[in-house]
């Protein structure tokens, strides 16, 4: 069949002929038709991957927080002062409580949608910070952070604390037992900060907890200042995206100086609107059938009451199990009492998540000294440092997920909650090491097995009996497509000894220095597998070309089965 | 009175002048002291002999014969004395099962009942005959039925004051040190609720009638069952457990869902027919 295009002008249509007038009218008036034929956005390619959609379901979650949130401040009272509650949610009838929460009942039993609604908006939200962490994990496991995109990076770690903080503060709102157990957690931790902690409690909460404003002041925080800064830095996340281009994964016919894949209009366009229909009615089913944060159940916000499984929402579930699984060290000294049971946990440990994440760009950069622009991905087993890394951090954050929800981990498998803090205690510690050593291996375990495809070949699946009565399996050359996409990476850097001396002959200057990133630069690629150099390909191939004496013949006759393990003939 | 001023030093004075403070003493604690369990008062002395029999065989072991208890070694015990726990209580132990146990742990779990209901109350007839307890609550603390919205809302606020910070707010149940827990209170009857406050089984603390009144008793009691058995508003709820297990369904299923969305999207380009 012949490959005509049958494609037709979008004018030439019914449709064409029908919009051109108006189109034509806005287009005199806004210039929009030039304007993206100049920027060229339209025809903006993205390369395809489903990984490279991660990012985008935090984006579109986002957007449906903003649409379902909007519709909640039509009813929600940001008001900490008593009223009686008379709704249609009779255990609670007549009971002194906060406007705050007795809105957020009548938005859950007597507005028409509001349970739906608070609901999608609650799941959507923790969907939100749980796609920025995945989509983190892929931009962090592939490299993608490394230059030209360190800033959009730092600009990813800043929606990140600002989506925890956001969340934190959507939690606070419906001032609920749950919301103020939470904010009293918040509040001991403000006053765990050494010395400034009591006047920064005063200053944020008006007084002492729980006072009377903090609601109001987390409504504007959470409705306003937040929301306006998380959309400036996706914008400007997106308008960097756009100017450095996506990256790619490495094959024929990609390389650091093209992209490619296929363009904003019309596919991307439609595969993301698509998308964004795909996370709306996915929230949407999450809030219809699974109940998230019944406040009703906890009853409103006192002092001196507290439930059992009083926990934060998922994404402060690491600062919770820190603190739970801190043991209580506390110290006085210049007549202030220093916390360090929560002060380490609750403030110093999640700095140091943050701090280590924001710098690891500039590190692995300093380390490996590479000041080259990368559009071109790397594969985690190529970088077995950095993986292994990332799966430890990881490992960490899993362990205090584990302290957080320590109770309900001892009630739900029968174990003893000193056993599970004491192993979190140590596994804190322990487990991380444990997970790093294994990926690293794992990570050379593949690159081993990547430089065997290309030496070796794949199994065919052809079993050749000899005369002596031995059976061997026939290796077969990957294509050259496949064997280009298994080598495009770098080859390993040859590690040198800093010079001792400069060219003078003198002590060199920063000496300790070198000396140091030689080091870091030893065990960043300590173990790492080279891909095969072009000497020994040539040298496989004539092996792999001569078997016994025949050839492996992959013409039409051949029976075994092709790279990918498929059978060529069924 | 002459009588008595000529007798007061007879030597037998002090013994009749003992004797009578002994009787008014003995008098008057009969006629204030505790009223011993009304399960004991009805129980006919059958039930008692019947119950004895089944300690002997079921509970002495640990126990001990005289229900006394025995300690360890250690300062221990194998099984805390019975005298004055009251029918209530093992009203509570036996019939949720949690007495005998089946094996040494940090806590009795409940399981289903080793003796059947006439056991039961034969046990209680028994332990109550040793000393005053808690009688097996009435009408008066498990009757719920005609209880006002008023009446519920305030057996909701002692609920939230006293037991959620171990049971949970819908009473799904809580962690304590050591392997310990606070149970669940799903499905658990009214009247074993009642005992559980008035005697405070293993760990949980006793809530007696002047701190709690029969009738907030029962008011905590009609709260628990009204949250019970309202329909789950806002869908499948995750077990009462809070946030934990809304992680993880944010998780498994939002993200999970989601990504097999993205791999299905990006797995689908929109590539050229193939001919």
């Amino acid at each position: 069949m012949s490959t005509v295009d049958e494609h037709t002008n979008i004018e030439d249509t019914a449709f064409g002929k029908k919009a051109a007038g108006p189109v034509g009218w806005l287009d005199d008036r806004l210039g929009l038709a030039g304007a993206s034929k100049r920027s060229h956005l339209l025809r903006k390619v993205f390369p395809e991957h489903w990984s490279f959609m991660l990012g985008e379901i935090a984006l579109w979650s986002f957007v449906v927080l903003l649409l379902t949130g909007t519709f909640l401040t039509f009813w929600f009272q940001p008001s900490m002062a008593e009223t009686t509650y008379n709704g249609s949610y009779t255990p609670l009838n007549g009971l002194e409580m906060s406007h705050a929460y007795a809105s957020t009942l009548d938005i859950s039993f007597d507005v028409r949608g509001g349970l739906l609604i608070r609901q999608i908006h609650h799941w959507a939200a923790a969907l939100f910070v749980a796609a920025m962490i995945v989509h983190m994990l892929r931009v962090m496991f592939t490299g993608a952070y490394r230059k030209p995109r360190e800033i959009n990076w730092l600009i990813g770690i800043g929606l990140m604390v600002l989506g925890l903080v956001e969340g934190f503060a959507g939690y606070s709102l419906p001032d609920d037992l749950l919301s103020g157990t939470g904010l009293r957690f918040v509040d001991g931790l403000l006053r765990s900060i050494p010395i400034v902690g009591s006047y920064l409690e005063y200053f944020i909460f008006g007084g002492e907890f729980p006072g009377d404003v903090i609601i109001p002041r987390l409504y504007m925080v959470h409705i306003l200042l937040i929301p306006a800064l998380l959309l400036a830095l996706i914008g400007a996340h997106m308008i960097l995206l756009v100017y450095h281009k996506h990256t790619q994964w490495g094959g024929p016919g990609r390389t650091e100086k093209n992209v490619v894949g296929y363009p904003m209009l019309p596919v991307y366009a439609a595969k993301a609107g698509g998308f964004f229909f795909v996370v709306f009615g996915f929230t949407a089913l999450m809030g219809a059938v699974l109940q998230i944060n019944p406040i009703w159940a906890y009853g409103p916000y006192n002092p001196s009451e507290v439930t059992a499984g009083s926990q934060p929402d998922w994404y402060m579930g690491f600062v919770e199990g820190a603190v739970r699984i801190m043991p209580n060290w506390e110290s006085t000294f210049f007549n202030y009492t220093w916390s360090w049971n929560v002060f380490i946990p609750a403030a110093i440990l999640p700095g140091l998540f943050l701090g280590v994440g924001a710098a690891w760009p500039f590190v692995e950069q300093w380390i490996t000294g590479d000041k080259r622009e990368h559009h071109l991905l790397e594969r985690p087993r190529n970088a077995p440092f950095r993986t292994a890394f990332i799966v430890a951090a990881m490992t960490a954050y899993g362990v205090l997920w584990i302290g957080g929800g320590n109770d309900i981990i001892a009630t739900k498998f029968h174990l003893s909650l000193n056993a599970i803090t004491w192993f979190c205690r140590i596994g804190l510690f322990v487990l991380p090491v444990v997970t790093f050593m294994i990926t690293k291996r794992i990570c050379i375990g593949l690159q081993r097995a990547d430089a065997n495809r290309i030496l070796h070949g794949y199994e065919t699946g052809v079993i050749e009996r000899s005369p002596d009565g031995g059976f061997t399996e026939r290796h077969a050359p990957l294509p050259v497509g496949s064997q280009y996409s298994l080598t495009n990476h770098d080859r390993l850097p040859v590690l040198e000894a800093p010079p001792e001396t400069d060219h003078n002959g003198v002590a060199a200057p920063h000496s300790r220095m070198a000396k140091l990133r030689a080091k870091a630069r030893e065990i960043y690629y300590d173990g790492s597998v080279d891909k095969p150099t072009v000497e020994d390909v040539h040298h496989a191939e004539e092996h792999l070309r001569d078997h016994d004496g025949h050839p492996v013949e992959l013409g039409d006759e051949f029976q075994g089965v092709s790279e990918t393990g498929v059978p060529r003939v069924h | 009175m002459r009588k008595l001023s000529t007798r007061r030093r007879h030597p037998l004075a002090g013994i009749v002048v003992l004797l009578l403070a002994l009787g008014v003493v003995g008098g008057v604690y009969s006629a204030v002291r505790f009223q011993p369990a009304s399960a004991a008062e009805t129980a006919s002395q059958n039930d008692v002999d019947a119950g004895r029999k089944l300690f002997l065989v079921g509970c002495a072991s640990c126990h001990g014969k005289n229900a006394s208890g025995i300690e360890t070694k250690r300062g221990g015990n194998y099984g805390p004395s019975l005298i004055g726990v009251g029918a209530a209580a093992v009203d509570f132990q036996v019939g949720t099962g949690r007495m005998p146990m089946a094996q040494s742990a940090p806590q009795a779990p409940a399981k289903d009942p080793e003796y059947t209901a006439e056991e039961t109350k034969q046990l209680a007839a028994y332990i109550a005959t040793l000393g005053a307890g808690p009688a097996i609550p009435d009408d008066e603390y498990t009757d719920i039925s005609g209880k006002t919205i008023e009446q519920i809302r305030e057996g909701g606020e002692f609920f939230r004051t006293n037991c959620t910070a171990c049971h949970n707010s819908v009473g799904a149940g809580g962690a304590l040190p050591g392997g310990k827990y606070a149970p669940k209170l799903d499905g658990v009857s009214a009247k074993h609720i009642a005992e559980a406050m008035m005697t405070g089984p293993q760990q949980m603390p006793v809530f007696s009638d002047d701190v709690i009144t029969p009738e907030d008793k029962s008011n905590i009691i009609a709260y628990i069952k009204q949250v019970q058995n309202q329909p789950n508003y806002g869908g499948v709820a995750g077990g009462g457990l809070g946030p934990v297990s809304e992680g993880l369904i944010t998780w498994l299923v939002g993200i999970g869902g989601l990504l097999i969305a993205a791999v299905w999207i990006g797995a689908h380009g929109a590539r050229v027919k193939k001919k």
